[in-house]
């Protein structure tokens, strides 16, 4: 889900490792192309709240430092190779606060330079605060890093973009998958944070939208920090034998967004069911065992670029500052107002790996693409499913379509 | 003497027993999931040898003097020659990391390959099998041409969008043409002044006149009952005749014919699943796609613009060139 780091970061680091193959001796490269100096520059800045330092599951669980940014820098360096063809810059300007404030001055001090291209990775509540800013109304603010429901509804604002799939289309493309498998009796299992709420009750709507019965709906309320002592293992599988008690059902689905207690589900449940949402089976738009249709190539460059494996908050990042390059250089144009119409027109087109162009929803400036459904170790699916259909894009089957969507641009 | 003259017997028996034609023409299917090139009779349709090739074959080319098949094995990191008399893969040519796609240069000495993982196009000198220079382009470099004079190379780069223009003797681009999301394959016409790139996200093929490097001409695709995002252009193959241009439309199950003079769709020939790459046969008479998820490939009556046949063949079928 939205703040999932990478699981098995040090294992998959491995796996990449390994898989770099011998080097075939090379000649002397040739005389590189001479690129002429840019004849104008876009600058894009990523504004971000540092994060919260959390306290991972294992060691295996550790985000790194640059979680996001380091996306960012590799769309900069693909954004540039084009633009070098056409005598277009890009240049990334970091602006990464610890607090609410800082972030806030920061964002006017930029608009104050000039800049009208953001990329943010800001929780929901500060993004609104950073976009109703009156400097803020002729800039396009792309917000890399959220997944929240409420910002592409009621909360949704004219000059902020969402490239990461909403919790909306995240829990549609699950319950997708669980109406082609025909399991179609769940016990969701919420922990108790408003991001676990909000969760669970996209698992709701979306069970209702595709027919799945929710046989159990319990609230998580064990004290994740209790596993960390020596026989913590032990009431661990007590609790989720306990609450999974009684009922039966063919998948357990984890509202789960801070990885508090999902993982420990696996295995310890009173019956032999597979587990889903934000463990076992996870609905995301990125993971390092992503490989198809070219992504293997965005992962080698990811990883050559900053030696370690792509989160989704990377990916995220990646998309947006692609999107600036993609507006840019398809309208020849740095103009604020310019790109920011072609960004949500029907000409902008996004390849980002996924087997299909790419383009904003025009009524809550969501990125419309299939999501993916992973295990730690491999790509199970990819939603939408086959057979579910749609008068114009098959993707708005996952997610707030039109005609349902309480977004009022304004 | 009796010994000089049975040697002179015996090499007559074997020059008479080379001008038979023994062989029927055949096609050459590349399976990436199989690891092996898939070799059927044109006659017959039947498949006559499996060959083991190596990790992920994708990319084939029939060398100039039709003796032999160079193959892009991606995940092996070369390129390998197979001699279409044996069957044989009888050497190895350097190719630089991840080959996939990759041109012939007209006389038959030179390759042009793309290593979509490094952001270069190799050249390969193929008598000594060696990469001798190496060309930066875009990123994600994939579909590759050469123009009829041999002057020109053509790379697309996918994530780059672009079509660069390269001056083949020294190997510096001359200009690059923006076109449509992820270009993946690149063909010039019989003459030489037109280039057609395919984008597969894109969905579209931009006609780029040679002389003025710009797109001159984008061809759209529309079928009714499928949804837009599904068709995406990937190979190209254009008629001898000049008249006609074949557009490999992936997982819309397609190819579109394309009027070359007018640039209209003329009609969608239904394939197998997710087309890939097609080739004409010497006489231009047949064209043969392989179809990347229904296992097989198609056979298409060019006059009557009907497919009358499809073979199975091996997994993930990608490449399919017609050879004797």
């Amino acid at each position: 889900m939205p703040f999932r780091r990478a699981r098995s970061l040090l294992l998959m680091a491995l796996l990449v490792l390994a898989g770099a193959g011998p080097l075939v001796p090379r000649p002397a490269r040739a005389q590189t192309n001479p690129a002429p100096p840019p004849a104008s520059t876009l600058d894009i800045v990523y504004l971000g709240l540092a994060q919260r330092p959390v306290a991972p599951e294992s060691a295996l669980g550790q985000p790194a430092t640059d979680d996001g940014l380091a996306g960012a820098r590799v769309a900069l360096a693909d954004d540039n190779t084009t633009g070098r063809f056409i005598g277009q810059g890009f240049a990334l300007d970091t602006a990464i606060a610890p607090d609410e404030a800082g972030v806030l001055a920061a964002l006017r001090d930029r608009l104050g330079k000039g800049a009208r291209a953001f990329v943010t990775d800001l929780p929901p509540a500060l993004l609104l605060k950073a976009a109703d800013l009156p400097e803020a109304r002729g800039a396009t603010l792309i917000d890399a890093t959220t997944s929240d429901d409420m910002l592409r509804a009621e909360g949704c604002r004219a000059n902020v973009l969402h490239v990461l799939p909403s919790r909306a289309m995240r829990a549609d493309a699950l319950m997708q998958y669980l109406v082609v498998k025909n399991w179609r009796r769940v016990m969701l299992l919420a922990g108790s944070t408003l991001e676990d709420r909000a969760a669970a009750e996209a698992f709701r709507r979306a069970a209702k939208k595709f027919q799945i019965r929710i046989v159990a709906d319990k609230t998580w309320t064990f004290n994740p920090a209790e596993q960390r002592a020596d026989t913590g293992h032990f009431e661990v599988n007590t609790e989720v034998a306990n609450i999974t008690q009684g009922v039966d059902y063919d998948i357990l689905i984890a509202a789960d967004e801070e990885d508090n207690f999902a993982d420990q589900l696996g295995y310890r449940a009173t019956l032999a069911r597979p587990v889903a949402g934000a463990a076992g089976l996870m609905p995301v738009a990125w993971s390092p065992v992503y490989d198809e249709t070219g992504a293997t190539q965005l992962q080698n460059r990811f990883f050559r670029s900053a030696h370690r494996v792509m989160t989704e908050r990377d990916y995220g990042a990646w998309m947006a500052v692609r999107a600036f390059g993609e507006a840019v250089i398809r309208t020849n144009s740095t103009d604020p107002a310019t790109i920011g119409a072609y960004l949500r027109g029907p000409k902008f087109e996004l390849a980002a790996f996924k087997g299909e162009r790419l383009s904003f929803r025009p009524w809550d400036g969501q990125l419309r693409q299939p999501v993916l459904l992973v295990d730690p170790v491999s790509l199970v699916s990819i939603s939408p499913q086959p057979g579910f259909l749609h008068q114009f894009f098959e993707t708005d089957t996952l997610g707030v379509d039109q005609p349902e969507s309480a977004c009022h641009m304004h | 003497m009796p010994y000089a003259l049975t040697r002179g017997a015996a090499a007559l028996v074997v020059v008479l027993l080379a001008s038979v034609p023994a062989r029927a023409d055949h096609l050459y299917l590349s399976n990436e999931k199989d690891n092996t090139i898939t070799v059927v009779d044109a006659t017959s349709l039947a498949i006559v040898k499996t060959v083991a090739v190596g990790a992920r074959p994708r990319g084939l080319l029939l060398s100039k003097d039709r003796k032999s098949l160079y193959i892009c094995t991606s995940d092996a990191d070369h390129i390998e020659e197979l001699d279409l008399a044996t069957l044989t893969v009888t050497r190895t040519l350097q190719s630089g990391p991840d080959p996939e796609t990759f041109a012939l240069s007209p006389d038959g000495k030179t390759l042009y390959v793309s290593n979509e993982d490094d952001n270069e196009v190799s050249v390969v000198d193929i008598a000594a099998g060696r990469i001798v220079d190496e060309i930066p382009t875009g990123v994600e470099p994939e579909g590759m041409a050469v123009s009829p004079d041999g002057k020109t190379i053509v790379n697309t780069s996918e994530t780059t969008s672009m079509a660069h223009f390269i001056d083949a003797a020294s190997h510096k681009m001359v200009a690059s043409v923006l076109v449509g999301s992820r270009p993946r394959y690149a063909e010039f016409n019989k003459d030489g002044s037109l280039v057609w790139v395919s984008s597969e996200v894109g969905g579209t093929v931009s006609i780029i006149d040679t002389s003025q490097h710009k797109v001159v001409h984008t061809v759209n695709f529309a079928i009714p009952g499928v949804p837009s995002e599904t068709i995406q252009a990937v190979g190209i193959a254009l008629s001898e005749d000049g008249k006609w241009g074949f557009v490999a439309l992936g997982p819309a199950n397609r190819i579109a014919v394309v009027d070359a003079h007018s640039f209209a769709v003329e009609k969608y020939l239904l394939v197998g699943q997710r087309v890939w790459h097609m080739d004409f046969s010497f006489d231009g008479k047949t064209l043969y796609s392989a179809n990347g998820v229904s296992n097989d490939m198609s056979v298409i009556d060019v006059a009557a613009m009907k497919v009358t046949k499809s073979v199975p063949v091996g997994h993930l079928p990608w490449g399919v060139v017609y050879g004797p």
